[in-house]
Formats: C-alpha cells, structure tokens, sequence
C-alpha cells in the first residue's frame, strides 16, 4: 500500500517535527541567508495566530531536513537548480520603485473585472479590480483572510499540501505571507474569470517571492482562476517565484484554473498547484509557460471523491536556454474517476524541456480512467527534452494509457503549405501555431482563452526565431526523425 | 506563349534516376492527362513541378509562363499560378479549413499586389465552392483534412483549387480510390474550372476519371519518358490493352 501523498497537515510526522524543534532536538541545516531572512520574517509576524506561526515554522524546519534537490533526486532528475541554491536571495523591502499604471497597461489584463494584483508579492489595493459579488463570495488577499476569516484559512491552509516531500513547497510554506483568497459558497455560480496578477519590478537585488494562493470552491459550485505571473521590462536581477496554490474542488464543482508564466529571462519560477477533488468534482488545470530561465511547474491534483474528472492541459515555448519542466502528480484515490494529461512542448535554440507525468492509482480506485500524452516539436538540434511517464497501479480493474511523441516541424505538411503559397517561414509559424492550438482548443472559448490565445500568438515568434535558419539542420539529410511510443496499461 | 515548357528533363531521388527525358508542352486552355504505370514517374513528374525539395532536377528545364520554373521555391511557384492537388493530401491538425484556405489566398494576393481578404469576405466564398464541391459546411472549422475520408480529402483538394484559381493546376491521382459518385463530383469541380486562360494536367493510373474530364491530349510515361502522346482515344485503347504494349514502341514526342 503506498503512502497516501495527499495527506497534508494531519499527518503524523509533521506534528512530531514541531514537537522535536519546540525541544530544540533537530538543527536542521538551512542553507545560505534563508534563516537570517526567515529570522527577521518571523519576527515581524510574530503576533499572527500560534497555528499559522506553528505552520511557517514547520514549513522551515521541513526545509532545513529536505534541502534543496539534486539530480541523484528522481523527480529533479533532468532539472538542476544549483543556481537557485547558490543565489542568495532576499524578501523584497519594499524599496523598489512602485510601478505606474502605464507600466502594467501592457500586459493586456484590464478587460478582467475582477483582478488581484500583487507587486513583488504583496497585495497592491491601488491596482486591484474586485467588482460586486455573489453573496457570501470572498475574494480578498490571503493577508487579510487570515484576521477577516481566520477559521476558513486555518481549516484548508496547508491541509492537503504534501510539503515533507517538496523544498520548495515547504519554503512557501516558511514564508507564507500574502496571496489570492477566494472562497466561493454552495451553490454558487462565479461568471467572472478570476484574475490573479503577480507583478515583478526591476530590484537592486536577487529577491524572492512565496505567494501563497487559496482556492475553495464549495460543493455544487463554478469558478475560473487565473494566476499570471509577470516581470516589468528592466528585471535584470535573478528572482525566485515560488508559488503554492492550494485549490478544492468541493462536491460537484466545477473549477477551471489557469496558469501563465512569462517572466525574465533571469527568474526562477517553481509552482505547486495542489488540487483535492470531492465526488464528481470537476477541474480543469491549464498552464502556459512563455518565459523565464527555469520554470517548474508541478501539478498535483488528487482524485479524492468518486467519479471525480481532471483535465491537465499545458504548453510549453522556450527558446535560448530556458529551461521547462513539467512535473504531473496525479493521484486517484477513489473509483470511476477519470483524469487526461496533455502537454506540448515547442523547444528551440538550446532548451530544454521536461515532462514528467506520474500517475498514482491506490488501491481502492477501481475503473480508473487515466490517460496522458505528451507531444514535443525540437525546431534544433541543441534544444533537448526529457519525457517520462511512471505509473504505479495499484488497482486492478483500470484503464491507464500514456504516450509521448518527440519530433520536428512536419516537412510534409510544410511542404503543403508552401505549395498552397505560403512562404517558408510564416508556413514554419502556422505549423506551431496549430500546434499550440492543441492545447488551446481544449480551453473554454471565453473572455480567458482569448487572453492566453492573444500571449500565445505574441510569444511564439520569439520561440520560432532563428527557426529559418536553424530548421535546415534538423531536416537535413537524415529527414524526419520520429520518435513515438505508446503502451496501454 | 505556351504555359507549360517541360525539356528533356531529368530527376533522380536519392541517386535514383526517375525521370529520364521528359518534354512536354501545354498551352492556355489545355487538358493534358499523364498516364502511365505504377512507377513510371507520374508523380515525380507532379512533385518536381511542385518544387519538391526532395527532388533533384539533373539535366533539361521548364518553364512556366516564361519563368524559369525550377528555380522557383514551392511558395514561389504557387504565387506564379501553379496548383498540385496532392495524391495524398496532408493531415494539419491545428489549423482549420478556412484559416489554412484564407492564409494560402492571401499569401497569392499579396504576391500580385493586392489586398487581403478578412473572414468576413472570404468566407462566402469559400462556401460557394464547397457547395459546388457538395461539401458539407461542417469542414470549414474542422482541422485541414484531419478524419476526413479519401473521398473527403480529394474534394477539399479541389475546393482549394477553386479558392485559389490557379493558372496551372496538376492534379495527382485524384481520381484513386474514390468511389463513381465522389468521382463525378470531382470531375465537375475540375470541369467548372476549365478556362481559356487555364490549363489542367491529370496525372492518372486509370482512364475512368477521364470519362468526366476529357483531356484535350493524351500522354503515356513509361520508364520516365513520355512513350506516347494522343487524343482522348488514347486512353481507351490504354484501359483495354493495358500499359505493356507501350513499353515496347520508341519514344515518341510529344505535342
């Protein structure tokens, strides 16, 4: 039987982990200025309530056990984050010059009416739009949740969040501060998408971020959210995002949450998007990452409840040395539940991408439904990506299939176009935007696809650059090189 | 000044010698049909025409409409009026119908200077040809020919052709595997686009399509020559002898 990874706050060790250093027995070893800063951090807060001081401090102390991975680590096999470790990274203190209206004008997010925005982390009262709501629909800055409604936060922060096993999670967790909180009641219909803006500023020094997003969506209950995390021109500093959003899907609901990432080209963004699904609950995860030198993008929905569905839906651009890796957890814990996978990778210049799509099935979770596929197009011969699926069943009436697929632009479908007219490199752009477009049809049509779509289309030739060029290499002599596998379990 | 100027050319792919001396000629107004048997170079002949890169021309030239043809890229001979509707159209998931139709129009538009259409123009169009085509207007949105049928493929060919109005239009084995009812609506799309200014080659394996498109000229390729060059009786007297008293007879020119 293998350990439930879904268990979070209630579980055993963690409680004797707080015991252990209340005693001073474990001195954990924390790397590099984190306990100056966490020193300093809980200082300042100390006055919260003793249950969220006990949860950061847990979070810290996990930290300090877990460390930072390496690539002996498994699940960071193909991604080295020793650059993250060896960068001393600050809080921000509030020193940077705050961004103009103007400045934030380009990002194409004023037509969502309802918008949180945060800058460098905190919430920012001036930019954020939260129009009128359903009744009894909070939306608000975790910041605030936690003195206006400290039961609800108390009772689902860090409740489902497996961050024994995560650093990064666990050092979210040290430094939980600010985020998005929303709760939508029974019964309750949210039309508007909401939108969740984390906006970076140009800092004089490496500086990081832990937001922390909670999502409840009670039973019978529909909500879209977006997280969309961005850098102002200028950012020419490293930068660490590390993101949790912990997101439940109550009895029934149906809940659509998507993620964009397109920060500098010197930020480090890791993300845990842990979703706990009740009977028949219904969610859909989209992620779009565009920019940044490592993105990790971990999404871990657990399919707690009988007859619970999840989409993961995701694309992936990275040009020049960008580095993208896509961690999928996905865990059935209960029968008749069904969960697809798909990923599209586009890798140019000498990226490297990394999909890693593990599927759990437990025990009880009979006619699982689960499937994944992973598609990637290499524009280059130094562009590279990592693709593994491991499932562990452990059921046995199940239905599991995966697949992945590593290859170039088509040439006969380049041809084809070209022959219809269309010139080399807009024929190259069409071909990738269909391939993107792969993942996009699978989004609702609505206010945010248009969004996503419009980021897509801007970024893509800033993925395809120098693909004219380059692409003659690898469809040189030996043609297109295929690779394909597939099995059903 | 004629449209089509194919002489004494030579292909070979990966070594291997396809075509071995063709010469053809085809004016404004034309049908040609290129028949000839499996292998004989038919759809070399198509493909080079297209600017195939895989394709490389040895010896001889063509030119069309007085252009060097074979130094044109495929994107180049297309915006000069050429159209190869393929023996195997390819799948594009991704893009719809309408989308690749209204980018490949407007990238000829703009070669002759003139100005794009938007959706809203083109799309009366588009369905204007389908309908002749009877293609249902489900294909507009649906990914160029992904899950269509053989017979669904081969109609959309011509559907592009009758978009794209081009000046010299290959057709590649349209005519195979589609059942006598897809045939006849093939055959009426290509015979709505016969013109004084237009010339159509059919490249073919079987002389049936040829009941509904009547070729104004027949041509026999064998080993990669043009063996033998006719009118419309040619073709008959192929179907009921079959292709291997031709491979006998010399090189014959043709018109």
């Amino acid at each position: 039987m293998p350990r439930l990874y879904g268990e979070g706050k209630d579980h055993v060790k963690k409680s004797a982990i707080i015991e252990a250093v209340a005693e001073g027995l474990t001195k954990p070893a924390v790397p590099l200025g984190y306990s100056t800063e966490f020193g300093d951090f809980s200082q300042r807060l100390s006055d919260q309530p003793a249950w969220l001081v006990a949860l950061r401090r847990e979070g810290y102390t996990q930290f300090g056990e877990t460390g930072f991975p390496t690539t002996h680590d498994e699940d960071w096999r193909f991604t080295n984050v020793s650059a993250v470790a060896q960068t001393r990274f600050a809080l921000p203190h509030g020193g940077a010059q705050p961004p103009s209206a103007a400045d934030l004008d380009p990002l194409g997010v004023s037509q969502f009416a309802c918008c949180l925005v945060f800058i460098n982390g905190k919430f920012s009262q001036k930019f954020s739009r939260i129009p009128a709501l359903p009744k009894g629909v909070k939306i608000t800055s975790l910041a605030e949740a936690i003195t206006a409604h400290p039961a609800s936060v108390e009772g689902y922060l860090g409740r489902y969040l497996a961050f024994y096993r995560d650093a990064f999670a666990a050092l979210n967790t040290a430094f939980i501060e600010d985020g998005a909180y929303v709760y939508v009641p029974r019964s309750t219909v949210v039309e508007q998408p909401i939108y969740v803006l984390y906006v970076s500023t140009p800092e004089a020094n490496p500086t990081m971020n832990h937001p922390r997003n909670l999502f409840i969506v009670e039973e019978n209950s529909q909500a879209t959210f977006v997280e969309d995390y961005v850098s102002l021109p200028g950012c020419e500093k490293a930068a660490l995002s590390n993101t949790v959003t912990e997101l439940v899907a109550g009895e029934s609901a149906v809940v659509s949450h998507y993620m964009i990432v397109r920060e500098s080209e010197q930020t480090y963004n890791f993300s845990t998007l842990r979703i706990q699904q009740a009977r028949s609950s219904n969610v859909a995860s989209h992620s779009l990452l565009l920019s940044g030198a490592l993105v990790r993008n971990n999404v871990h929905p657990v399919l707690a409840g009988e007859g619970a569905e999840c989409l993961i839906n995701g694309l992936f651009m990275a040009n020049g040395r960008q580095h993208m890796d896509n961690y999928m957890l996905v865990e059935h814990a209960s029968p008749h539940c069904g969960s697809r996978q798909f990923y599209n990778g586009i890798l140019n210049g000498q990226a490297h991408g990394v999909f890693h799509g593990r599927i759990i099935v437990h025990k009880d979770a009979q006619k699982t439904d689960a499937k994944q596929t992973n598609r990637n197009l290499l524009l280059c011969d130094d562009a590279q990506i990592d693709t593994k699926p491991q499932l562990e069943i452990y059921a046995d009436d199940v239905k599991c299939t995966h697949g992945a697929t590593i290859g170039q632009v088509d040439e006969n479908a380049l041809f084809y176009l070209r022959s219809r007219g269309v010139d080399e490199v807009a024929a190259k752009h069409l071909l990738l935007q269909a391939f993107a477009n792969e993942c996009l049809d699978r989004m609702h049509p609505g206010q945010v696809r248009d969004h996503v779509e419009q980021l897509v289309a801007r970024w893509l030739p800033e993925t395809a650059k120098f693909v004219g060029e380059r692409a003659a290499l690898a469809h040189g002599e030996a043609g297109q090189a295929e690779r394909a596998f597939e099995e059903v379990g | 000044m004629s449209l089509l100027e194919i002489k004494n050319l030579h292909a070979s792919v990966n070594g291997n010698e396809i075509l071995r001396g063709v010469n053809l000629t085809v004016n404004p107004g034309e049908v040609h049909s290129i028949m000839g048997p499996n292998g004989s170079g038919k759809s070399t002949l198509a493909q080079v025409l297209a600017r195939r890169e895989n394709y490389e021309v040895t010896q001889g030239s063509v030119q069309l409409a007085g252009k060097d043809l074979l130094a044109m890229k495929p994107e180049e001979a297309a915006c000069e009026g050429l159209f190869l509707a393929f023996q195997y159209p390819v799948e594009i998931p991704g893009i719809s119908n309408a989308y690749f139709l209204r980018a490949a129009l407007n990238a000829l538009r703009k070669s002759r200077g003139e100005d794009e259409l938007d959706a809203m123009d083109f799309l009366p169009l588009l369905k204007e040809k389908m309908r002749l085509l009877e293609m249902d207007e489900k294909f507009l949105n649906r990914p160029v020919n992904e899950g269509f049928s053989g017979g669904e493929k081969k109609r959309n060919e011509i559907v592009q052709m009758a978009v794209l109005e081009p000046r010299l239009a290959v057709l590649d084995e349209t005519d195979s595997g589609l059942d006598i009812d897809a045939l006849k609506v093939v055959a009426k799309g290509v015979n709505a686009m016969r013109s004084k200014d237009r010339a159509i080659v059919v490249v073919t394996h079987y002389q049936r399509l040829l009941n509904y498109i009547v070729p104004d000229y027949v041509h026999v390729l064998v080993n990669g020559r043009i063996v033998k060059s006719g009118g419309p009786e040619l073709a008959l007297e192929l179907e009921a002898k079959g292709y291997s008293w031709t491979e006998a007879e010399p090189a014959a020119i043709s018109r």
